[in-house]
């Protein structure tokens, strides 16, 4: 029998909630016996191969390219997680909302105590996506089936989440791990 | 990526991440000899900006939030320079003590994981085997047992990190002047029971990796190698020190440029140069310029400032290493894997001496002081210097911060590595091979740097690799 695929991404995320994932520790092996990774950072495969049972996205979209993969992954995948505080409404990323842009990056490149710019330019390059005008939680850009809140989610919700939703049964989760400082 | 000419104006506004890619772009001149090979940062965030205006003790829970690979350490700077803008310089010894196991917590499961989840795939099936057995499944199918071992180092070091600071990935425990828990008799015990097995780990770790390096030195030796300056902390007698000390930074030869300089100056000795086609910045040693003062951080730099290490396995090892260079400073970049694993058991050894350390029990957690308006954090992390300033104002505001995080400060070196193998690797031929794709992705891996974060951790670093003809022409363009 084919083993259900799940696939990941992290959008405008720290990486912590993938980080969190790996903190199910040995059961990663029992983990990979029971599913195939397709397009992930785990694996690092490109484009998805099929279509896919389970979707965990990390992060919400800064920029067009996060907003180009999200579509893709809901195409793909049968049920699509938002995973963690950045996915769920923007995060610490989005303390940028309140701020134009050209602020931060003048901060940056420009009147930074440490900065050493002559030429007074900010990097710029052609194959760099466009930023958004403000981070988006995934939500707002396409239809999320189920939320894991947490920054980031204790490995433990991780998994019972996945395993539920591997065998079927409803994702039933005790107090104790969806409670979050 | 066609130079110069594609240059955008202003408006058209940057960003942060492409899926956390790295780019590497590779110009030929007309007989395809390359002329230069970048390796392109697309990381943006503005966190200078838009922490001003939050509270200063808000900053060691916020910045984490930077980097969910090694939290502890933007946790840990923030906190020290938070301890100046309470106005305290010295801790008392259960928080530094409790901050020390933190901090070596967050070294040994980064070690671990970068060297067992991410390295032991090239070591072990060597450069050229096939990336869809190569990578960390490939692993645990093949040498399940080692495997295994890394899964649990990096338990080991995440479940010391969940005790001292309250949670695995962004914790709490250290604030300013202090930190908030001690560690109890039970947690210590857990510890403990399993410390004897950690250590044997680390010594069968550090064998792989200096069997590997010398069982294989005519072919590294060269690999992605240069000479370079080498820079870190260092505690006041000259021993490594990862979590305090002044800054040291010496030439490829072994020369000190500068020694012992206290960090709340480090603006007097080190700039960085912003440059069009990356978004991470280039730091430098002011004295020598852009051209001469680069140089490099990490487990390697580390291990060539320190004139001793404290621990004594740790201490054998270093000894060993230095031996291959005959004392001199090490340039090799491959030599980074080796240096890491002496650290890996350095750590081991300071995370036993602590739990055996009565002080960690203790209760006296926070010390006060006169309030000031500026603060300085650095610590080693893992993968290097990090520095973290900021001002407040007297609301209890930041105003001013800045950062130069680890990875930054190694994005020349991690630029020559690319250079030097995309000119062994590649000359003559136009054509993106899978070997090149190879070797260009080892030797940034050596460095272990941030840049694709957990992207690299389970597999192969997803990289991006353009080829671009004299007259500017895309020749190629490669993902993996
Ligand atoms: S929710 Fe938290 S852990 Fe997850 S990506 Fe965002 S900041 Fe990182």
């Amino acid at each position: 029998m084919q083993k259900p695929k799940i696939a990941t991404a992290s959008l405008a995320g720290c990486f912590g909630c993938h980080m969190s994932l790996l903190d199910i520790d040995d059961r990663i092996l029992k983990l990979i016996d029971l599913v195939d990774f397709d397009k992930s950072p785990v694996d690092d495969i490109k484009e998805f191969t099929g279509r896919c049972l389970v979707g965990l996205i990390e992060g919400g979209c800064c920029n067009e390219e996060n907003v180009r993969v999200l579509q893709e992954f809901r195409k793909h995948c049968d049920i699509l997680i938002s995973v963690g505080d950045c996915a769920i409404d923007g995060g610490l990323p989005a303390l940028r909302n309140g701020i134009p842009l050209k602020e931060c990056l003048t901060e940056a490149y420009i009147t930074g105590p440490t900065v050493y710019n002559p030429s007074g330019k900010i990097p710029s390059d052609s194959e760099i996506p466009l930023l958004l005008d403000r981070i988006y939680p995934c939500h707002e850009v396409v239809k999320i089936d189920y939320y894991l809140p947490g920054c980031p989610p204790p490995a433990d919700t991780l998994w019972q989440a996945l395993t539920a939703l591997l065998s079927g049964k409803p994702i039933d989760l005790p107090y104790e791990l969806i409670k979050y400082d | 990526m066609t130079e110069k000419s594609t240059m955008k104006t202003i408006h058209i506004e940057p960003i942060t991440r492409v899926e956390g890619h790295g780019k590497v772009s590779i110009l030929l001149d007309e007989n395809n000899v390359v002329k230069q090979a970048r390796l392109h940062v697309v990381e943006f965030r503005g966190f200078e900006r838009f922490i001003q205006g939050r509270l200063y003790w808000e900053v060691p829970v916020m910045v984490q939030r930077l980097c969910g690979i090694c939290p502890v350490s933007h946790h840990l700077a923030a906190a020290k320079a938070m301890d100046q803008i309470v106005g305290v310089d010295k801790l008392s010894p259960v928080a530094e003590k409790i901050r020390r196991l933190m901090h070596y917590g967050q070294m040994f499961q980064s070690h671990a994981l970068h060297f067992f989840h991410l390295v032991s795939p090239d070591l072990l099936f060597g450069f050229e085997a096939d990336p869809a057995i190569r990578n960390v499944i490939g692993v645990a199918r093949k040498f399940p047992e080692l495997a295994v071992q890394g899964v649990m180092m990096r338990k080991y070091g995440q479940e010391i990190i969940k005790a001292t600071a309250g949670k695995k990935i962004h914790g709490t425990g250290a604030i300013p002047g202090g930190v908030n828990k001690n560690l109890t008799i039970e947690e210590r015990d857990v510890f403990l029971k399993d410390i004897d097995q950690m250590m044997a780990w680390c010594r069968s770790a550090l064998k792989i990796a200096k069997d590997y390096t010398l069982q294989h030195f005519e072919e590294i030796k060269d690999f992605g190698s240069f000479d370079s300056n080498h820079l870190s902390l260092i505690r006041a007698d000259g021993a490594m020190d990862l979590y305090h000390g002044n800054l040291r930074a010496i030439d490829a030869g072994g020369k000190k440029i500068f020694d012992q300089v206290n960090y709340n100056s480090y603006r007097d000795y080190i700039a960085e140069e912003v440059r069009d086609w990356s978004y991470m910045k280039f730091p430098f040693i002011k004295s020598l310029g852009t051209e001469k003062g680069w140089y490099r951080v990490g487990p390697l730099a580390r291990v060539n400032t320190a004139d001793f290490i404290d621990t004594p396995e740790a201490e054998a090892a270093r000894k060993e290493f230095k031996n291959v260079t005959k004392d001199k400073p090490n340039n090799i970049t491959m030599a980074y894997h080796w240096a890491r694993m002496i650290e890996l058991l350095h750590s081991g050894e300071k995370i036993n001496a602590l739990l055996h350390d009565g002080d960690l029990q203790g209760t006296d957690l926070v010390v006060k002081g006169h309030r000031r308006d500026e603060g300085v954090g650095l610590v080693e992390a893992p993968r290097g210097t990090l520095f973290h300033h900021y001002r407040v104002n007297e609301n209890d505001q930041v105003v001013m911060a800045n950062l130069i995080v680890s990875t930054t400060n190694n994005n020349e070196p991690m630029n020559r590595a690319v250079s030097r193998v995309a000119k062994d690797y590649l000359s003559g031929k136009p054509q993106i091979t899978e070997g090149l794709r190879n070797h260009i992705e080892v030797a940034i891996r050596a460095y272990d740097p941030c840049l694709s974060c957990a992207t690299h951790a389970m597999g192969r670093m997803p990289l991006e690799i353009t080829l671009i003809g004299h007259e500017g022409q895309v020749l190629e363009r490669k993902a993996y």
